[in-house]
């Protein structure tokens, strides 16, 4: 009934008999499917912003589907915060490859280097990401760029239209937004502004996990279990990288662990798991007591505001 | 009672075989005056289904510790946003989701004060059903007629009144039948069928009767409201219109293995496609012959609305994005000529003579505003004849369009009968239109 990505390419012959059935995850994916087809039907220059994270290949998935047997029309995007787990930049390659699609990565240790942004303190990238995909998106005049935003990952992510329009400086003004009405997207802008588009945004961390073993949606190995050094940090168990750690104190441990979210390596916590397969990843999913954003993300901790701030200033 | 599907320890930790029932998603919109707990009920929703997790509760207990309350503030689960929370209001449209065994729930959550038409119609526009709060103590309100107005206009399926805070008239059933009485004449007037609306006696504080059946209302045999919201018929309200598919975008591959492959790629926003099926396409006037509705994963025997599909014709026409297919023997009609209903979203009034852009389906059209026929108060529902069109206000509108467009009456095709108006220098949204002219039922209360 699914298809891999490289099945997807081609329509099957011989109409087929599974008609009837239109779930919850079919909803979602007629849903993202118009999306994404409204604005190659409005935007000059779209762009889908793409890690090798899980929410971003689903994206790409939910993209070759909307014009199979057609080519995507979009590229992609990746700002590199250079700390990231080798398996997924290795993952986020071979996907680039096996479709043709064209991939633009932005350093952030380019602008580090020279001087246009500078490294914090602490050692995390994350919020350093804004200037490279703000200098991006204006170098490549991208127009609409494609995020793996969910409204049920955060407050202030709820009130995040599916089209939602960013200024000349990339700012979102949450008290400006467009009203969206039925399924009919307002996409006009002014030159120099763009929108972010979140074709997923009605999805919860359930749908995407069961959509991904619905359609066999290959990910990274990272987010599944495995053994890994790790040490403890703010109630996180992050891994030994080029972000620093551990510090004096903090000591290496070999745990049992997965990733639920993938992000800069400073700031992405692992969970202690023994889930090896997507089965066993929706049931600890199910019965997980915290959001994937609380338990592994320490960059939503630093102020009750912390997405909402940081998406002012046109961070995804 | 239904297992929660989220949640420590729920028996929704089992992952569901393949062969479980196909879970079905429902879209509402909850609508409510300022005091009558609507964040309390919304709160308790998510919280007895187990939809909030640890730490968003320790979130919410450590903010209302700060702000010195000494009781969780449930509405801060749903207020995101820094200026809701230093005011204390909501300002904007929030996406709730939770979900059961059976059914996911996407709940548009309209706060009723600031901006209600925008917020509500917003809200609205997508709900299969909507659940309008009342206090108990004081019944149906004018917030309540002109809430439930917006939702008869906007065309919402199904209504659910929750007569919150029962405990505090001492779960009076006289209290309850009273109130059902003053709503079921209301909706009537408002063109609901009985069968489409149902009142549920609850306390959203105490969580009688939202997901557990209350023991204090012995006289109240109908379902809980999670019970109902698991119940209803979900889909589209289109599914039984005829056919209708807004194209998006044409898909040409050009390769080697598909080298003539053209195919028309749109949601079916109304009724169902198969192959075979004879179609026209709109503003141009072409007919032809489905012969095959793909998608990535095979070719379809029929396709419902809601299904994004890729329609190949039989003959080779010149359709584009904006063009409608249709079915052949029940096409809409077009015209440049609109008569409309305008819910005007916007600080800046709407005058006779305005040059607007005007969006129906795939297509952008430009659009000069004619007569402005009646104007809706929605505080009173009465019509007077307007000069301008302010902020909230509802109007029957005259609109000229530079191109013809296929239209329905917005009472026949919701997703053919709607329509956005644009602001040319902005681009911002200012009004939800509907065509046809319904409001002059909405004033037979």
């Amino acid at each position: 009934m699914s298809a891999t990505l490289d099945q997807l390419a081609a329509p099957t012959a011989g109409p087929t008999a599974a008609n009837a059935r239109f779930d919850a995850l079919d909803a979602l994916e007629s849903e993202a499917i118009h999306i994404f087809r409204e604005v190659a039907g409005e935007f000059d220059r779209p762009v889908i912003l793409f890690s090798g994270g899980k929410d971003s290949t689903l994206l790409v998935h939910l993209a070759v589907k909307a014009f199979a047997p057609a080519a995507v029309p979009f590229s992609l995007l990746h700002v590199d915060t250079g700390h990231n787990y080798p398996e997924v930049i290795d993952f986020r390659d071979s996907l680039v490859e096996k479709l043709g699609l064209r991939l633009v990565v932005a350093h952030v240790q380019d602008w580090i280097d020279d001087g246009r942004l500078v490294e914090r303190p602490d050692g995390t990238r994350n919020p350093l990401q804004t200037v490279p995909l703000l200098d991006s998106i204006n170098a490549n005049r991208f127009d609409a760029v494609f995020g793996g935003g969910r409204r049920d990952e955060e407050r202030a992510r709820a009130k995040e239209r599916i089209i939602s329009l960013r200024d000349g400086f990339g700012r979102w003004d949450p008290r400006k937004q467009r009203p969206e009405l039925w399924n009919l997207y307002n996409g006009r802008h002014a030159p120099g502004e763009h929108v972010r588009v979140f074709p997923i945004s009605n999805w919860t961390e359930l749908d995407v996990w069961r959509y991904i073993q619905r359609e066999n949606i290959e990910l990274p190995a990272i987010y599944y279990s495995h053994q890994r050094e790790v040490f403890r940090r703010d109630g996180m168990w992050l891994a030994e990288g080029p972000w620093g750690g551990p510090r004096v104190g903090e000591a290496l441990e070999l745990k049992t662990v997965r990733y639920r979210t993938v992000g800069d390596g400073s700031c992405t916590g692992a969970v202690e798991s023994t889930a090896t397969t997507l089965d066993e990843v929706i049931a600890e999913v199910t019965a997980s007591r915290l959001t994937e954003r609380g338990a592994t993300r320490a960059d939503d901790r630093l102020s009750e505001a912390a997405m909402e701030d940081r998406k002012r200033e046109g961070y995804f | 009672m239904p297992d929660p599907a989220l949640g420590e320890g729920s028996a929704g930790a089992t992952p569901q075989p393949a062969e479980a029932p196909p879970r079905e998603l429902l879209r509402f919109a909850t609508a409510g005056s300022v005091d009558d707990g609507k964040s309390t009920l919304v709160g308790r929703l998510l919280y007895d289904t187990k939809s909030v997790l640890a730490d968003q509760i320790e979130a919410v207990q450590r903010a209302s510790v700060d702000k010195g309350l000494s009781t969780p503030d449930l509405s801060l689960l749903v207020d995101g946003l820094r200026a809701e929370r230093e005011q204390g209001i909501t300002i904007d449209v929030a996406y709730r989701y939770f979900s059961t065994p059976r059914r996911e729930f996407v709940l548009a959550d309209t706060p009723g004060h600031v901006q209600y038409t925008r917020n509500t119609v917003t809200g609205a526009s997508t709900a299969e059903l909507a659940v309008l709060l009342v206090d108990a103590r004081y019944g149906v309100v004018e917030q309540t007629r002109r809430h439930a107005a917006v939702l008869a206009l906007l065309r919402v399926p199904r209504l659910v009144l929750a007569v919150n805070k029962i405990d505090l008239v001492d779960y009076d059933e006289a209290v309850c039948t009273a109130i059902a009485k003053d709503f079921n004449e209301l909706t009537t007037a408002l063109g609901y069928p009985a069968e489409r609306v149902i009142t549920i006696p609850l306390s959203a504080l105490v969580g009688d009767n939202v997901v557990e059946a209350s023991a204090n209302t012995p006289w109240y045999s109908g379902p809980t409201l999670l019970q109902h919201l698991e119940s209803v018929p979900v889909g589209s309200p289109d599914a039984d219109a005829p056919l209708r598919i807004p194209v998006q975008y044409v898909i040409r591959p050009r390769t080697a293995e598909y080298p003539d492959y053209r195919g028309y790629a749109g949601q079916v926003a109304a009724g169902t496609v198969r192959p075979g099926q004879r179609v026209l396409v709109l503003p141009e006037g072409l007919s032809s012959t489905v012969t095959s509705v793909d998608t990535a994963d095979g070719q379809l025997a029929e396709a419902g609305a809601g299904r994004s599909v890729t329609v190949l014709l039989a003959d080779d026409l010149d359709v584009a994005r904006g063009s409608v297919i249709v079915d052949a023997e029940h096409p809409p009609t077009v015209t440049d000529q609109l008569e409309t209903t305008v819910c005007w979203l916007s600080e800046q009034p709407l005058r006779p003579g305005a040059r607007l852009l005007l969006k129906h389906g795939t297509r952008v059209t430009q659009a000069i505003i004619g007569a402005l026929h009646d104007r809706l108060d929605t505080d009173t529902l009465t019509l007077s004849t307007p000069e301008r069109l302010e902020i909230n206000d509802i109007g029957r509108v005259s609109i000229r369009t530079a191109d013809p467009l296929p239209v329905d009456d917005y009472a026949d095709s919701r997703a053919t009968g709607s329509f956005l108006l644009i602001d040319p220098p902005t681009g911002n949204t200012l009004a939800a239109g509907l065509v046809g002219t319904p409001l002059v039922p909405l004033l037979e209360d």
